[in-house]
């Protein structure tokens, strides 16, 4: 960790966005992770992806579990609701407070043995509920804070730092959040923000459950010869699937690829996804085919990264439970207890 | 492009602006730090070392390193650096104790000094701990020439200028003659020195040569003559109304001077726009702080008068026009001339070199400008024996431009009395230590300051106007003075990057608060491709003259670019950094002064 504070100094031209504020503006406090972390890059492309979409800081929620990957929110938005669940049971408390409260952006924060062990169950539901957030999984495929156990997201045949052989099946989260039925799912590496602050920009303008898998290598414990999760074993295995630029309604659009080249995708919020593809047969609007694609590459060794599905035309869990359009919370007392008559009428609607 | 080399070249002294903008080089952030660190006399010290005259520039200096200063470009005002340097005269123990000792033996070579100004003086302390006699003359009746003859007390006290020039005179072997101008430079030839140096100055101040200068001439002073008059006491009183034409330092020196000595209603009118004046800006402050207006655009036409004593001056207006080339040209603007009154004038417009006494005929060659033709890096002139420094040798600078030369000077005199070669000039030493005390620790104070700059306190106005005598700044207290030292951001303490040891984690990227560095892919390296390179840039620098810090290819193919332009030197790159790729290093520049190489 570092002890002194990120001076408030910033480059004398450091854009604002039109709410006014820089994008120093939406960090945290200064990560106590260790030096080099990959969650350290993922907190900040998520401040730049903020920054770019122009968020009001206090329209954002974001909660996590407990691990490295959910001590982060606290070093990124400052300004914005927060919430520290216990082990595994973020995605609950996230689902809650999207029930009690639709209007805010929700960001679910969590890594690979808070979402893949003790909150894989947590992890299925709110994801096939369609809650309508996005759940960023900060994979390290190691146990950083307890030194160095595999977690259950370390590959077969990979190898802990002191040597010692996994003979365990690594979960797949990807493959995981594409069967419950999430609307939107990428997979990204923190060593590239280019590929990875318009994945967390259309997730967080995605209506639905919208997923990304993020490795993230453990510089302290997963960061050698023989892990699948290491800076260098990423790099040379990663295979994009394509390249995103998100559009949102209020920009000039500008696009820098040539006609047919790109598919375009418009999301309910009037944002637009431009899709460049690099894999050929690669097509994100097909679960099963990308369901099929992920498998065949993982049996050749390859990391698929990319927007991998998206659903634009999504539905949420509010959706599905009809509540009105007014957030819960904003309801006064008149209109959550319509008295006796009301009840006796529902009642008897039920008989 | 081609791959930073830190310590062949001047690339982290370039860093260092402040170190990199003083003529002397005085290492700024060592000294700040150990002033932050309760250490005034090893502050003072290594001020000493290095430009000689703590006490006076800390008080009087024009300050290059200022506006070069990197804490101007990160917020508003640069850091404080004249007047830390005056917190080490003021709070500085006894330091006689640490001054170099009396050279053991004369080494038999004797040099005679022409005037006892800073640049004379430079030389007399570079050169006398060696053992060589000194004998410096000057056509005062006390010593270092400008300081004390142009500069006010009111600005810098007689007791400052005696403490230093007595650390000089306190290092033996000088003999200093007052009272004893030169007036032929060969008859001093024929006196058997080995080498001879010139520090007369620039002591001609220059005329206005107007209608109605002859018939008011009672009234009319020049003004470095004048101050030299108040200074030494010929001089303590002018009229009521006074006028001071001229926009240089002298002119506000000049109207401050007079607020003290019965002007009550004093005036700077200035030909040029107010803020093309050559006087400092803080200068400017305290002159119309002690309500002094600046008329600007009046050009001075007539000395009006009558009964042959002056009654004003009449003036022209004019504004600036810009040509294609934007050079400024003052044109009429029309409006009709101006008259104001006044009792006395003060000629503020410049001042010139004069040598009536060195003989054409000596070897000594002069350029079409009547300048001595001097070696810009020897200070030698085209009589091999006769070195020139100061403003004797470039015309009117500052005091530490002349303690630069001298400085050179110096070392040119010792060489040629050794019987070297002058033209070969010992290179600088250069230190680049890690500064790593702990995992997050460090030898300085990394954490960065968010203080607005400290204002230096003033007398009450009403007591400095009283006397000529009372000095006007009070400097810094304690607790302002470390305020003010701890805005400092350590420019010297560089940010070292080892592209082996670098896994691209960008840990150091996400962390800097400057968005100063950046990965990317590499440029050709040509100037084309640092232009490429500047525009793919987190955050391009809008100041072109910090170069950019360029490691060798990484693991991926790129190269890791450091914008140096507003690092803050706050050593968070090197704290996350999980490998140690980067380093928090303190560059040292030791300057090299005369006999160091011997």
């Amino acid at each position: 960790m570092t002890y002194i504070l990120k001076p408030q100094l910033h480059h004398p031209l450091l854009p604002t966005n039109s709410l006014g504020y820089t994008r120093r503006d939406y960090e945290g406090s200064v990560s106590t992770l260790c030096a080099g972390c990959g969650h350290d890059s993922i907190s900040a492309a998520i401040i730049q992806a903020c920054f770019e979409l122009e968020l009001p800081p206090h329209r954002v929620a974001k909660l996590s579990g407990i691990g490295c990957s959910s001590k982060t929110p606290d070093y990124f938005l400052g300004n914005s609701h927060g919430f520290n669940t216990v082990h595994g049971r973020m995605p609950s408390v996230l689902t809650g407070a999207n029930l009690a409260n639709r209007d805010l952006i929700y960001l679910g924060v969590s890594g690979d043995g808070d979402s893949a062990s003790i909150g894989l169950g947590q992890f299925a539901h709110a994801i096939r509920r369609g809650v309508n957030m996005l759940y960023i999984v900060e994979n390290n495929g190691v146990y950083g804070l307890t030194k160095g156990q595999f977690s259950a997201t370390s590959d077969r045949g990979s190898k802990s730092k002191k040597g010692v052989v996994n003979t365990d099946a690594g979960i797949d989260m990807v493959s995981l959040a594409l069967q419950m039925g999430a609307t939107f799912v990428g997979r990204s590496f923190s060593g590239d923000k280019e590929q990875l602050v318009p994945l967390i920009k259309a997730g967080l303008a995605h209506k639905g459950a919208a997923f990304i898998d993020c490795i993230s290598p453990c510089v302290q414990f997963n960061n050698h010869v023989g892990s699948t999760k290491s800076f260098d074993y990423v790099r040379e295995h990663n295979e994009a699937v394509n390249t995103l630029d998100v559009i949102m309604p209020r920009d000039p659009i500008h696009v820098s690829y040539k006609p047919g080249e790109s598919v375009r995708v418009q999301q309910h919020d009037g944002s637009i996804l431009s899709l460049h593809k690099i894999a050929e047969l690669y097509n994100p609007a097909n679960r099963a085919q990308a369901l099929g694609y992920l498998q065949a590459r993982a049996t050749r060794g390859q990391i698929v990264t990319g927007l991998l599905f998206v659903d634009p035309e999504a539905g949420d869990l509010h959706d599905a439970v009809g509540t009105i359009d007014t957030p819960l919370n904003q309801l006064n007392e008149a209109e959550l207890v319509p008295g006796a008559a009301a009840l006796e009428k529902l009642n008897a609607a039920l008989r | 492009m081609h791959r930073t080399r830190e310590i062949e070249s001047d690339y982290f002294h370039k860093v260092v602006d402040c170190q990199y903008a003083c003529p002397a080089h005085t290492p700024v952030p060592e000294y700040i730090r150990m002033i932050a660190d309760g250490r005034y006399s090893d502050a003072y010290m290594v001020n000493w070392k290095s430009n000689v005259f703590p006490g006076i520039l800390g008080r009087t200096c024009d300050r290059p390193c200022e506006p070069a200063c990197r804490r101007g470009r990160v917020e508003a005002e640069p850091v404080a650096i004249c007047r830390l340097k005056r917190v080490a005269a003021d709070l500085k123990s006894d330091v006689s104790d640490r001054m170099p000792p009396p050279a053991a033996a004369s080494n038999g070579k004797r040099i005679a000094l022409v005037g006892c100004g800073p640049a004379s003086l430079t030389v007399a302390r570079d050169l006398a701990p060696l053992g060589y006699q000194l004998t410096i003359f000057d056509k005062d009746t006390k010593s270092a020439g400008m300081i004390r003859s142009q500069i006010p007390r009111f600005r810098l006290p007689e007791e400052v200028i005696d403490e230093e020039v007595g650390y000089i005179a306190a290092l033996g072997g000088i003999d200093m003659r007052f009272g004893t101008p030169v007036d032929s430079l060969k008859g001093l030839l024929t006196e058997d020195y080995d080498a001879v140096f010139v520090g007369s100055g620039a002591p001609r101040g220059r005329d206005l040569d107007l209608p109605g200068r002859a018939e008011a001439a009672a009234n009319i002073h020049i003004g470095i003559d004048w101050l030299s008059s108040v200074s030494f006491g010929h001089v303590e009183t002018i009229g009521r109304r006074v006028i001071v034409l001229g926009g240089g330092n002298t002119a506000m020196d000049c109207c401050r001077t007079s607020r003290r000595l019965g002007g009550d209603d004093v005036k700077v009118i200035v030909r040029s726009g107010f803020d093309e004046m050559k006087a400092s800006p803080w200068e400017k402050e305290d002159a119309m702080h002690e309500d002094i207006p600046i008329l600007n655009f009046r050009v001075p036409t007539a000395f009006t008068h009558e009964n042959g004593k002056l009654t004003g001056v009449t003036f022209e207006v004019v504004e600036a026009l810009f040509d294609a080339k934007g050079r400024r040209k003052l044109v009429p603007s029309g409006d009709p001339d101006e008259h104001y009154e006044c009792d006395d004038v003060l000629l503020a417009v410049g001042q010139e070199n004069a040598f009536p006494w060195i003989e054409k005929d000596i070897g000594v060659e002069f350029d079409e400008w009547e300048m001595p033709k001097v070696d810009k890096a020897t200070f030698q002139s085209t009589l091999p024996g006769v070195f020139f420094g100061g403003d004797a040798a470039f015309g009117p600078k500052n005091i530490i431009w002349a303690v630069a030369q001298g400085h050179d000077a110096a070392i040119s005199l010792h060489k040629f009395c050794q019987g070297e070669d002058v033209a070969v000039r010992p290179p600088p030493g250069v230190t680049l230590v890690s500064q790593k005390m702990g995992i997050h620790e460090w030898s300085y104070d990394n954490d960065i300051s968010n203080d607005i700059r400290y204002r230096v306190p003033l007398r009450d106005k009403k007591e400095a106007l009283k006397s000529v005598k009372v000095e006007v700044e009070l400097g810094y207290d304690l607790q302002q003075a470390l305020g003010e030292a701890q805005r400092c951001l350590n420019c010297d303490v560089q940010t070292v990057f080892a592209d082996k040891l670098c896994i691209e984690c960008d840990a150091c990227v996400d962390i800097c608060p400057m968005d100063c560095i950046t990965f990317t892919e590499d440029a050709p390296d040509d100037a084309g491709g640092e232009a490429d390179l500047r525009g793919r840039l987190s955050a391009p620098a809008g100041n072109l003259t910090q170069d950019l810090y360029v490691s060798g290819k990484l693991g991926t193919g790129r190269v890791m670019a450091k914008d140096e332009d507003v690092c803050l030197h706050c050593g968070l790159c090197a704290e996350r950094c999980p490998t140690g790729a980067w380093d928090m290093q303190k560059f040292y520049l030791d300057m090299t002064y005369a006999g160091a190489d011997a």
